[in-house]
């Protein structure tokens, strides 16, 4: 059967045998850069399009239909645009931070992808602590937004950058203690070892309603960390023009953009890792043959189709919910998901020791 | 490989680490705090301590730094508003601060070899070894520790309040 580990094998065996050690090593990071930044512009390309059509479908209007057939290389020809265009540095600004920050911000959604796994046996790094690696690098990214907003030397800019902060720093409590009870019931950090206790079936089915609520919790504080509406509070076009990006233009606003869609891919598939078995087919207990059909479909697919379902979940927010207001998203945090979701780490502990879950 | 690592990490966090005293906006210093808690974390991995890496990130650069970032970006500190410094007050600073060095690096001189006994293959800083000591060995400072920090919030809440009325 078809496999993605196969072919990182080879290319490891291969590399070692023709090269010393060292260099091997930092040809395959050189190999591993590549690999993701061609994963970033293809991100880019598909997650914007599929975001029109989206939108377009949910208003009942046609979307984007101009360029190449049914519209297909719209985002091809913006892209063309904002590289075309002029990347201006506002003169008040801090030169230096302001040309930083949507580096960093970039650089942190490169990171956080070293310990996802695409496929079975396809991974960058499988390092010890897995997801509590992907919780400190993601709460890095709040620096480059304040970074963006204080050095445009803008009162909107310095807002936006303020509200995403307190945004991001309070919704990231409540997405870390979603993760930890999936983290109690593996018994483990390492992304390869949880998805391997999901083989007899994935969480959000073997973990009964505590582990049902902790999903529905951590897609709300996802969508709240990535800034996506109903909590794009941070970019609210009636209050703040764009927020913390309102002085950006041509390829550095890009950045930031791409950084964006980046993000929800990199929280969905964090998410479909967790509690929907990343890459593990569906399986149904006893159903032998249906069982097999379900092993022939490759573990890539399995892994994309389930991160671009929740992505389309999160799209799906966006043209539901109307916008909050700021006291509005700090009480739903502190004094709703907060305490939900501590009393609910109670009860998952409790599960884990009594072994209730299958 | 991890000689030149080691070399190229502690180069950018003592120059980070002088960028965060010289740098005349505050604003400044504190990214280039952020910087050297990060090569500082690079130093742990290096030492195969996965887990306080990513502890030393979450903690500082992720929590501490950026509080420090909302107050200094909301005051609005800029090179201009700094006050100045008189002559007196900072040769004081530099007599204090060469006694300081003075009194380090006779303790240091006193010390008979430092013994470092962990190897950078060691599994001490696996998560799994780590938790073991914290709730086995060292049960009651972790507790207490803890306390002391629950403390300390609501101490901060109760400040925060009284303010407000």
């Amino acid at each position: 059967m078809f496999s993605l580990s196969h072919i990182t094998d080879l290319v490891n065996a291969w590399l070692y045998q023709q090269f010393p050690p060292t260099l091997a090593l930092l040809l395959q990071f050189v190999i591993v850069g590549i690999l993701v930044i061609t994963l970033f512009s293809i991100l880019g390309l598909v997650l914007i399009m599929m975001e029109r059509r989206v939108a377009a479908w949910m208003q009942l209007r046609l979307g984007p239909n101009r360029v190449g057939p049914r519209g297909m290389f719209q985002t091809v020809a913006d892209t063309v645009k904002l590289i075309m265009k002029e990347g201006m540095t506002p003169n008040g600004a801090d030169k230096l931070m302001f040309n930083l920050a949507p580096y960093i911000v970039m650089m942190v959604s490169m990171v956080i992808m070293a310990p996802l796994m695409f496929a079975d046996g396809f991974q960058i790094w499988d390092i010890n602590i897995g997801v509590f690696f992907i919780t400190a690098i993601s709460s890095v990214s709040v620096i480059g937004i304040l970074m963006a907003g204080w050095a445009s030397n803008n009162k909107y800019s310095l807002l936006g950058a303020m509200r995403s902060g307190a945004q991001i720093v309070s919704y990231e409590l409540s997405a870390g203690l979603s993760i930890i009870t999936i983290v109690i019931l593996t018994g483990s950090l390492q992304v390869s070892e949880i998805i391997a206790a999901q083989q007899t079936g994935w969480w959000i089915f073997k973990g009964h309603i505590p582990v049902l609520i902790s999903f529905v919790i951590f897609i709300i504080a996802v969508t709240a960390e990535t800034n996506r509406a109903p909590f794009d509070l941070a970019e609210a076009e009636s209050e703040l023009t764009a927020g913390f990006h309102t002085e950006y233009s041509g390829m550095k606003f890009a950045l930031f953009f791409l950084a964006e869609y980046v993000n929800i891919f990199v929280v969905c598939a964090i998410g479909a890792t967790l509690f929907l078995g990343g890459w593990m087919p569906f399986h149904i207990g006893s159903w032998e043959s249906f069982n097999h059909i379900m092993d022939y479909i490759p573990s890539s697919v399995w892994f994309f189709g389930k991160t671009f379902f929740l992505i389309f979940v999160i799209m799906w927010f966006r043209w539901t919910f109307p916008r909050l207001r700021i006291d509005q998203l700090l009480n739903l945090e502190w004094k709703y998901l907060l305490p939900i979701s501590m009393f609910n780490l109670i009860l998952v502990t409790l599960m884990a020791i009594m072994g209730w879950h299958f | 490989m991890s000689k030149i690592a080691f070399f190229v990490l502690a180069f950018l966090s003592i120059f980070s680490a002088m960028m965060v005293v010289f740098s005349r906006k505050p604003v400044h210093s504190v990214l280039s705090l952020i910087f050297c808690f990060f090569t500082i974390a690079g130093h742990y991995i290096l030492l195969n301590a996965q887990f306080l890496a990513a502890v030393h990130i979450i903690v500082y650069a992720g929590a501490i730094m950026v509080l420090f970032l909302f107050v200094i970006m909301l005051l609005n500190l800029n090179a201009e508003s700094e006050p100045h410094k008189t002559s007196a007050g900072k040769i004081a600073a530099v007599v204090s601060g060469g006694l300081l060095l003075l009194v380090l690096v006779s303790v240091l001189k006193s010390t008979d070899g430092l013994q470092l006994s962990a190897s950078p293959d060691s599994q001490v800083g696996m998560v799994k070894n780590l938790g073991m000591v914290l709730y086995d060995k060292y049960m009651l400072p972790f507790e207490v520790s803890a306390l002391l920090f629950l403390t300390a919030m609501i101490g901060a809440t109760m400040i925060g309040k009284k303010e407000l009325d």
